[in-house]
């Protein structure tokens, strides 16, 4: 794709500039997308209709709330840090973006195809930290300070399971590179890592449920890192009303927002790609079906985004199912359960990998 | 030809350009009529009572020192995941006595007790301080940052 650009335009650094724009141009149709889907979830969940007048089924919703959010006034309240409070929405979503530098959208488009790839991600991830305690911190508010804090904590301790869960993935692929592991995984849904890897042999059969529980461990702890329910303290309305952005209005609290889904869409994009075939089709393609070689990057973009937004949907499904848990149920849950069955998960996909 | 870092920097200067061309753009557009109440910051509509910029509870700080000892760790322990099947068992030995070790200091956190998020003791109200708040008299911020946390 990169390669594509630079010949069509000449001119390299425009190019890349062109293609490193181009995940913005999937990113906000996502959000425009997923902030009516978690609306009309949440409403059909309790039984509501949810947005109903603004289009289709409401459709249209979104669009308008964007162009109410551009006219709203932006208050800057009198004591608070005026820089720290201009640069943290920058910050997060530097962080929220940096992330799908990485992200294998197809065959022929990733971002940046460096081979630490999944290092990469795990680092700039924490770049939404300092956003996010800045925020709070420049807030000068309590229920933004008590939320960055109770937020700083909670992304810091989940990091933790993620990483060694990401780490037992890489022992079992030998691999870094998101495109490369993606490409191990190709053809069908039982070459996926979650139902063994493509390798037809005895520990393929060994080796899956306890890929489902690293996917379960992934999944749960990439949903403390997001701030969803039922880990959503940092933010949670009924005692902290707004966490981190309480302070914020009009745009500068929809990059917040924008950077939220962005975020939701990166980490089950990064489940997608480590346990679920990424780009990849479950069941073949059309476009070798028929012999057109140029259907299948817009294919392999469809699959991506489907499994992406699939587990986005998973979330919200947790959202209105799952209750908030307490401060100290969170820390009991990362630290007491999470990291120590991570670490022997670990342990035992070691000794499958070499038997 | 750049290499992969500087396609890196590419993204984040485009991130960041389009943060701050995006709230640009809403400047033009929206309205700015502050006054004195709207400046004030959000405490409910109470007047706000003292400086949030307060120091914080230790607990966050023994949090961040363990996650930097297990993000170490974790750091340490990828170039031995890319590496291990090659010197097989021995290898793998390896790596997991660097762990379990890291998992004997985790053991005696949690023996120590430090990974309890200890709940703040619940302290009634007592008739006498309830009488110098009507009074309008500075109340101690101690207990009621403590209490808000729970």
């Amino acid at each position: 794709m990169q390669d594509f650009l630079i010949e069509l335009i000449g001119n390299e650094i425009l190019a890349l500039v062109i293609a490193s724009a181009l995940p913005l141009a999937f990113i906000v149709p996502f959000v425009i997308i997923a902030v009516w889907l978690e609306r009309k979830v949440s409403a059909h969940m309790q039984d509501r209709l949810g947005p109903m007048r603004v289009g289709w089924h409401g459709l249209l919703q979104t669009v308008a709330d964007f162009f109410k959010l551009i006219q709203k006034e932006d208050i800057t309240p009198s004591l608070v840090d005026k820089k720290l409070f201009n640069i943290a929405p920058v910050i997060v979503f530097i962080g929220s973006y940096a992330v799908f530098a990485a992200l294998p959208f197809t065959s022929t488009y990733i971002g940046m195809s460096l081979d630490l790839g999944l290092l990469y991600i795990i680092a700039v991830s924490g770049i939404v930290v300092a956003g996010i305690l800045m925020a709070g911190w420049a807030s000068n508010n309590k229920y933004s300070l008590l939320g960055s804090m109770r937020s700083a904590a909670q992304i810091v301790s989940y990091e933790i399971p993620t990483a060694i869960v990401i780490l037992s993935l890489v022992m079992f692929t030998g691999t870094l590179s998101l495109s490369e592991m993606t490409e191990l995984q190709t053809a069908y849904f039982w070459n996926w890592n979650i139902l063994g890897g493509a390798e037809w042999n005895l520990a393929k059969f060994l080796i899956i449920p306890f890929m489902l529980i690293a996917f379960i461990i992934f999944y749960v702890s990439s949903l403390a890192e997001v701030n969803r329910t039922p880990f959503d303290m940092p933010e949670a309305e009924s005692e902290l009303v707004g966490g981190y952005h309480t302070e914020y209005s009009g745009m500068k609290f929809a990059m917040f927002f924008l950077a939220e889904y962005a975020n939701m869409f990166a980490v089950s994009a990064i489940a997608s790609v480590i346990f679920f075939g990424g780009y990849h089709s479950p069941i073949g393609y059309l476009g070798d079906l028929f012999g057109i070689e140029a259907l299948i990057p817009f294919e392999q973009l469809f699959w991506f985004a489907s499994k992406g937004i699939f587990f986005v949907f998973v979330q919200m499904w947790l959202r209105w199912t799952l209750p908030r848990v307490r401060v100290d149920q969170l820390m009991t849950i990362c630290w007491k359960y999470l990291i120590p069955f991570s670490i022997v998960n670990l342990i035992i996909i070691g000794i499958i990998t070499l038997i | 030809m750049l290499t992969e870092f500087g396609k890196i920097f590419i993204f984040i200067s485009i991130a960041a350009i389009f943060v701050v061309i995006s709230i640009f753009m809403a400047k033009l557009v929206r309205p700015s009529r502050p006054t004195n109440e709207k400046l004030k910051h959000y405490e409910c509509g109470e007047e706000p009572v003292g400086t949030p910029w307060v120091k914080f509870n230790i607990r966050f700080y023994v949090i961040a020192l363990i996650f930097l000892i297990f993000d170490v760790e974790v750091v340490l322990l990828f170039p031995w995941a890319l590496g291990y099947q090659d010197y097989g068992w021995y290898g793998f030995a390896v790596g997991i006595i660097f762990l379990l070790v890291l998992a004997l200091g985790m053991a005696y956190e949690w023996r120590k007790g430090d990974l309890e998020w200890e709940r703040p003791r619940v302290v009634p109200p007592e008739l006498s301080k309830i009488l110098i708040n009507v009074k309008g008299e500075k109340v101690t911020n101690k207990e009621t940052t403590e209490s808000k946390e729970a």
